[in-house]
């Protein structure tokens, strides 16, 4: 039986010892008129050469084309040591460490990925993850909400700057505590500062800076910061981590620094993957620990006085809270953090940098390359690692037309942005070649020659 | 048995590798103002010492792959190596999430087979694929109640009803989707006590969140009853599939009148529990509730599969994560699921069944007090150390660190809170009879050690890599960052 | 046992009130509470000039175990609070009715209808086990 060690002597042994006659009977206590005897719409069981041959044939069929997505997911380089070691069984296979002296091991890697987060963004407190850059957003805003006593609004702001699902996550989220996010407009690709006007007479608990923006461009980050603080609203900061390494920590925005950094960790080893497993990570000043959404983890020291680690500040979460509790996450992404943690270890800051400086040097090569075809421009400076191009034809049309070439050519902005016309978000990591940006440039050339000729 | 702290031992300047790449870029054209000027203080170390320390961290945990571990209402079985590497294929690791459809088709194959299993196995008729953990899913749960009574246009609805017996998250959820909580006690069998919940419902009812068999280790004998109650008054039932291990094809939640049901698959479907996640927390409605489902759903036609999103679901409660949820976690439960097929399933119910009910007899042979003895155990049950802790001075808490000393991972203690220090004891189906034969023994002989030398176990742990820890210490001098211990000067700019 | 100090006035949520000779009352709590939470490791306390009104949640105490809500025991409004338990949450537990007192309310008026003697309290905790 597949993953039951029980010989037949040994079911009828213990059968014997309960004084059941057999296995179906131990369920005597569901009312007949439920029981059922199967579950025909499952199929039969697989042995594990047949299901292997079924994956590594549905995952070559997928393959590999070549990408120039970014828009929240990036194709970054992970070392192979970084996995190798992170699904270790010890790692893999433990439950959440309640057992402090059971589970030293998960507890001084989180302690450690608290410690290298809080470095990455100035501040002094990491939770040990959200479930993703999306939803560790909705909850630094539900944590600004209930953190600012300043004021008793229930609304935060935000901007059509920061990403598009992002948005849609966190409004999903905040609606049944009937917090309202309110969106700034964009000029120029990134938050409109001519707008903060508009919004100087209503009250808000926080304001959501991302940096890069979602276009990528950056964000006047110390003149909003300045702004918010001097209306009693506290700053949210929606980074990317890698970007991090590169640019001002959120701590260092404007006079104050940032009040709460949150974002997406998949930049830090995390492979693709269609969209998850990822980790987002929450970062705050310590005066807000309070109100930290997830599990946290703290050095002390045992009865001898010989260093440790615990979970700490448990009293704000579900299990013991429970309707009063910061947040109802229990489970979080403790694998994913093994693995960011592992992956920043061995690349290291200057590794780091050097990842972040690449992709955005190879962005502008790529834009370089893309802007000299006719009709293709570059709608706002290149300062991150991605960029948004206009189009001759709609975005759409092209997304599709290369993917037949088996190229990601970028995402279509146009849902979510139709202000900006035939617009595409494309980003080159480190990852890609000159080569890799050439026969990107050739196929858009011969899509758009097509496209003219039709 | 000690390892240091990773920045411990970094050494200013040393870069050994090889991913970064030789040639620095030029960032010179960022503007100065937005550059970072004192770099991260990330450790500096080679990959080698990465490795070990990494490594002798991962020495330090108790995990599935090295020690029994009966945490009631967790379901630690053991986690399939395959469904590990095949999840983590070149390919699948290496799609974009935002990558066309026609460069998915092997991906969403494996998950729209998914969401058909999950409908067998729970009865109900849609399935979304995309909540990330057991609480993410009653959180869409409880969210789709609200949007079908809203939808109705019946907005005095505003209580979901909660058995005293449930997990904290159950109520923490009904907080967040903007709920009042009322709580009903259970009776002195383990089952809801009925008649508090027809004292409890009436208009304002929204719903009950309800975990069968309940969080006692017991099913709940009159659920069909206490679906009528709920019915009748115009609240939803919501099912909190943390104990689907115990049922699974025995009975379906859609047949116990439940509206809508979260499935931990890190738990029922084996997927890593990996020291705290990931986790998926897939939710699955009737007819009903379908219409409200979490965006996105994998949905086929002639051309394929593909996404249905807003625009096929206008109703749709929206998206609850930037992509598709945790889809390599699903990826995982699909070869499981595959692995087993419908007979597998069964005996995964029928197994982890025996395995409790086979340890509970044990244990009460031995002498300890089963909480609910006049109960069939479900995959789970509950020992009481009441009368120990009270001859002896003894708790729960010294029995689950003696147990660490004795390599067995300790069973969920002080949960429910209901029965005082109580074990919450889960074998699960792939635990061997000699591995159930020497928790009992093991645990026999901590009440024996009990009567002779207390103060032996209030001492435990003794053989692990630190004794018990202070608490009230790590809770009031935090120290949560390395860089910002407030013992040594600050490091970082 | 728990120690029950006469002269004071107390809540079924295990506050207790004294009334000071200005009118002000002084609101902690019990020896009672502070023994079923534990060590207390943090004391979140409202800010000065915040209106309560009574039965409202105001401040929080938290042990490693356990956060319970503090409720004011009286409408009024909090013209001081604790500033010694910001560094020794502790002194709730070491000294319950004295040093480890919360905040200082200005009641709106004299009402103290919910309140009970404490012959009544020790009745109440004996009866709630």
């Amino acid at each position: 039986m597949p993953f039951i060690p029980h010989t037949d002597a040994e079911t009828a042994s213990m059968l014997g010892a309960i004084g059941a006659s057999d296995i179906d009977s131990l369920f005597d206590e569901i009312p007949p008129q439920l029981r059922i005897a199967g579950l025909p719409g499952v199929g039969p069981g697989f042995p594990e050469a047949g299901i292997t041959r079924l994956m590594i044939e549905r995952a070559e069929r997928d393959g590999r084309p070549l990408c120039f997505i970014g828009a929240g997911s990036y194709d970054h380089y992970i070392p192979a040591a970084v996995w190798e070691v992170a699904t270790r069984g010890e790692f893999y296979s433990a439950y959440t460490p309640y057992q402090a002296e059971a589970s030293q091991g998960t507890l001084q890697l989180i302690y450690e990925y608290q410690s290298m987060m809080a470095s990455l963004t100035g501040l002094d407190v990491s939770n040990a993850s959200m479930y993703d850059g999306a939803t560790a957003f909705a909850e630094a805003c539900l944590m600004a909400v209930r953190a600012n006593r300043k004021t008793r609004a229930r609304r935060v702001l935000t901007t059509r700057a920061l990403a598009p699902v992002y948005r849609d996550v966190a409004r999903m989220m905040l609606a049944g505590q009937g917090i309202e996010l309110v969106e700034l407009p964009l000029g120029e690709g990134r938050t409109d500062l001519a707008a903060l006007g508009n919004v100087e007479n209503h009250e808000f608990a926080a304001l959501a800076i991302p940096q890069p923006a979602f276009l990528g461009t950056l964000e006047a980050v110390d003149e909003l910061t300045d702004w918010a603080h001097a209306r009693n609203m506290l700053v949210i900061a929606v980074c990317n981590p890698l970007m991090l390494a590169l640019l001002k920590p959120p701590r260092q925005w404007g006079s104050a620094g940032a009040d709460i950094a949150c974002g997406e960790g998949q930049p830090l080893g995390i492979p693709m993957s269609s969209g998850g497993p990822y980790f987002g990570f929450l970062v705050c000043r310590e005066p807000l620990v309070r109100q930290m959404p997830g599990r946290i983890v703290g050095r002390t020291v045992d009865i001898e006085g010989k260093p440790g680690f615990t979970l700490t500040l448990q009293a704000r979460e579900q299990h013991i809270r429970r309707s009063k509790a910061t947040s109802n996450i229990c489970t979080n992404q403790g694998l994913m953090v093994t693995a960011a943690t592992i992956f920043m270890s061995m690349v290291g800051a200057e590794g780091i940098r050097r990842m972040a400086a690449a992709s955005h040097a190879n962005t502008r090569a790529l834009v370089a390359a893309l802007t000299r075809l006719p009709g293709v421009r570059l709608a706002f400076p290149v300062f991150g690692h991605e960029a948004v191009l206009q189009l001759p034809r709609p975005a759409a049309e092209v997304v599709s037309a290369m993917s037949a070439r088996r190229i990601l050519a970028g995402f279509d902005l146009a849902p979510d942005y139709p202000e900006l016309g035939n617009a595409l978000l494309v980003c080159a990591t480190e990852m890609r070649t000159a080569e890799d940006i050439d026969r990107y440039t050739d196929a858009l050339g011969s899509v758009l020659a097509a496209g003219r000729a039709a | 048995m000690h390892e240091p702290v990773i920045f411990e031992h970094s050494r200013p300047g040393r870069r050994a590798s090889s991913h970064a790449g030789h040639e620095v870029a030029r960032v010179d054209d960022l503007p100065a103002d937005q550059l970072r000027v004192t770099p991260p203080a990330l450790p500096e170390i080679s990959e080698l010492q990465a490795v070990r320390h990494f490594t002798r961290l991962s020495q330090l945990n108790f995990s599935i792959d090295t020690h029994f571990y009966p945490l009631g209402s967790c379901t630690m079985k053991y986690n399939p190596r395959a469904a590990n590497r095949l999840a983590m294929l070149p390919g699948f690791l290496g799609r974009h999430p935002l990558g066309p459809v026609e460069h998915g088709q092997g991906v969403l194959a494996c998950l729209w087979e998914l969401q058909e299993m999950l409908k067998a196995a729970t009865g109900m008729c849609a399935v979304s694929l995309t909540p990330m953990a057991g609480a993410q899913g009653e959180f869409a749960g409880v969210a789709m109640i609200r949007a079908y009574h809203r939808s109705r246009g019946d907005e005095a609805r505003r209580v979901i009803i909660v058995p005293d017996a449930a997990h904290g998250t159950n109520p923490a959820t009904a907080t967040m989707c903007g709920y009042d909580v009322r709580e009903i006690p259970t009776d002195s069998h383990g089952d809801v006590d009925l008649d508090a919940l027809r004292a409890a419902v009436g208009p304002d009812t929204a719903g009950i969140m309800l975990t069968n068999p309940s969080t006692l280790g017991v099913f709940e004998r009159r659920i069909e009853e206490l679906a009528g109650i709920v019915h009748a008054a115009g609240g939803l039932l919501y099912y909190d599939g943390a104990n689907m291990n115990a049922i699974l094809g025995r009975v379906l939640p859609a047949a116990m009148g439940f509206d809508v049901v979260h499935i931990n698959l890190h738990k029922t479907f084996s997927t890593p529990h990996g020291g705290g996640g990931p986790g998926s927390g897939i939710v699955a409605v009737n007819e009903r509730l379908a219409p409200f489902l979490p965006v996105p759903v994998v949905g086929r036609d002639a051309d394929g599969y593909r996404w249905l999103t807003e625009r096929e679901l206008p109703l749709s409660i929206g998206r609850l994560s930037a992509f598709m949820g945790n889809a390599g976690i699903l990826l995982r439960a699909y070869v499981y699921m595959r692995m087993l097929g419908a007979e597998g399933m069964r005996r995964v119910s029928g197994y982890a069944t025996l395995n409790a009910n086979y340890l509970m007899t044990k244990l009460q042979a031995a002498g300890f007090e089963a909480a609910y003895p006049d109960r069939r155990a479900s995959h789970e049950f509950i020992v009481s150390l009441r009368k120990v802790a009270k001859e002896t001075g003894v708790t729960a808490m010294d029995f689950a660190k003696a147990l660490l000393d004795r390599g067995y991972h300790a069973p969920t203690t002080y949960f429910p809170l209901l029965v005082p220090e109580c074990l919450l004891i889960e074998p699960t189906e792939t635990e061997s009879l000699e591995e159930l034969d020497g928790f009992a023994a093991a645990l026999a002989g901590i009440r024996e050690l009990a009567y002779r030398d207390a103060g032996e176990l209030k001492a435990a742990p003794r053989r692990m890599p630190v004794r018990r820890l202070d608490d009230v210490r790590a809770a009031r001098d935090l120290d949560v960052n390395w860089h910002g211990r407030r013992a040594t000067p600050d490091t970082h700019a | 046992m728990s120690d029950v100090q006469a002269g004071l006035r107390y809540t079924r949520d295990h506050e207790w009130v004294r009334t000071e000779a200005d009118g002000t009352v002084v609101v902690g709590i019990t020896d009672h509470a502070q023994h079923q939470l534990g060590e207390l490791v943090f004391v979140e306390l409202p800010d000065s000039g915040r209106t309560l009104t009574a039965g409202e949640a105001c401040a929080v105490v938290e042990s490693v175990k356990a956060a319970s809500d503090v409720y004011a025991p009286v409408a009024g409004t909090v013209v001081a609070t604790n500033a010694a338990l910001d560094g020794q949450p502790n002194l709730v537990n070491a000294s319950p009715f004295g040093d480890g007192w919360l905040f200082r309310l200005k009641p709106d008026a004299s009402d103290a209808s919910r309140l009970l003697d404490a012959a009544a309290y020790t009745d109440f905790i004996a009866a709630e086990g």
